[in-house]
């Protein structure tokens, strides 16, 4: 059965605080990984690993880039 | 036809180090890059490394590491009949490196051959050593990793610069009653080649950050188990975990996932840069040079890098 939004977010939440250290409430659908979360690009292939591991649904490096914001990751694993 | 008489097993003797004396920090690329302390530090955990000038080759920094090695080993050049040199960036390849580093030791007529699995290359050579020694092909080998990747790097490309350095490191290996070297876990992912080159002898070193990254934090803990298992240890035991100093990100992510929950974790390269080859046995001699691990513990080393290679082992520290 496919995963809820708010399901994907509560898992990506408690990935990027596992990674970042950043507090699973501050992850919300609109921020920008980069300008709003301030993840670098190696956060975030740690956390598409951890998302794989999670979910079951691979991101790969060159998908990776074009996914700038959580909401992007969340329709990406949702597709 | 028969045989040769190997030895019962191998043990390291003695390792040796050796940078060269140009420091250059993370300001100094600052101010001509564009780059800066903070980033370096947070994306690959380098404060400074070691640059060779024009005057010193890999050649130069392998005989160092080497002499010391020897040195502190106990025996004399007499003594050894294999060198080998694990190196990716010899200025040129004929003549190999490892005839000149064992006529510069005054090592006569040894076995003498180079040994490229880039930054993996001190692992692969000490599994090669110490099959030397346990077949009957040499008593005692010289193993050298010596890597000038400065000259192979675009001193003007901010992703490399930052990252690749200059040094040496090396071992002594000979026979022993009991196993000192354990069972090699090795191997290569040829698929992912690209990741990690340099195309052709005009061109410099090139990486995919992120496609490496990703790798090295995903497939080599397992590697680095494997080699635990086959040598029958727990890696709770261990007293160090020795990783190529490829990034400090990559390195804090394996020694998560490996659970060496009592080792010391080899954090060399934040003065050293990654030295390919260079690294494992570079940190490891500096780690007992400083008091940090005992003779008798046991360390778990991993190089990995292009090719893709990788390989691991547990030793014995001298």
């Amino acid at each position: 059965m496919a995963l809820t939004e708010q399901e994907i977010l509560a898992g990506l939440g408690k990935i990027i605080n596992e990674i970042t250290g950043i507090p699973a409430d501050e992850v919300t659908a609109e921020k920008s990984f980069v300008d709003d979360l301030d993840i670098d690009s190696l956060s975030m292939v740690e956390i598409a690993v951890a998302a794989q591991d999670e979910f079951g649904v691979e991101i790969p490096d060159d998908q990776l880039k074009h996914l700038k914001t959580v909401k992007d990751v969340i329709n990406f694993i949702q597709a | 036809m028969r045989l040769g008489q190997g030895a019962p097993a191998a043990r390291i003797l003695a390792f040796g180090g050796y940078q060269p004396a140009q420091v250059v920090t993370n300001d100094d690329l600052a101010a001509r890059l564009d780059t800066n302390d903070e980033w370096i530090q947070s994306r690959v955990g380098i404060k400074e490394r070691r640059v060779a000038g024009p005057q010193e080759s890999e050649i130069d920094l392998a005989v160092q590491a080497g002499g010391k090695a020897l040195a502190a080993s106990g025996l004399s050049s007499d003594d050894i009949d294999l060198v080998i040199v694990a190196t990716c960036t010899i200025e040129a390849p004929i003549p190999n490196a490892a005839g000149r580093v064992a006529h510069r030791l005054g090592i006569t007529a040894p076995g003498a051959y180079d040994l490229n699995a880039a930054c993996a290359g001190f692992c692969y050579a000490l599994a090669a050593a110490s099959d030397a020694v346990r077949s009957g092909s040499a008593t005692n080998v010289l193993v050298v990793g010596s890597e000038k990747l400065s000259q192979w790097v675009d001193s003007e490309d901010r992703s490399t610069v930052v990252i690749f350095a200059d040094g040496a490191g090396a071992a002594v290996v000979g026979p022993s009653d009991r196993p000192g070297i354990g069972p090699v876990a090795w191997g290569s992912a040829g698929d992912k080649a690209e990741a990690i080159q340099i195309k052709d002898r005009r061109s410099f070193l090139y990486q995919e950050g992120q496609t490496v990254f990703r790798w090295a934090t995903t497939a080599l803990h397992p590697v680095a188990k494997l080699a635990c298992e086959r040598a029958g240890v727990d890696p709770a035991d261990l007293a160090a975990f020795v990783p190529h100093q490829a990034n400090l990100r990559i390195v804090e992510a394996i020694a998560r996932k490996l659970g060496a929950d009592n080792a010391i974790v080899a954090r060399d390269i934040v003065l050293a840069g990654n030295t390919s080859a260079a690294s494992i046995p570079l940190a490891l001699s500096r780690m007992i040079e400083r008091g940090e691990v005992q003779s008798g513990g046991l360390a778990l080393l991993l190089g990995f890098g292009a090719g893709l290679t990788y390989a691991s082992q547990v030793i014995e520290i001298p």
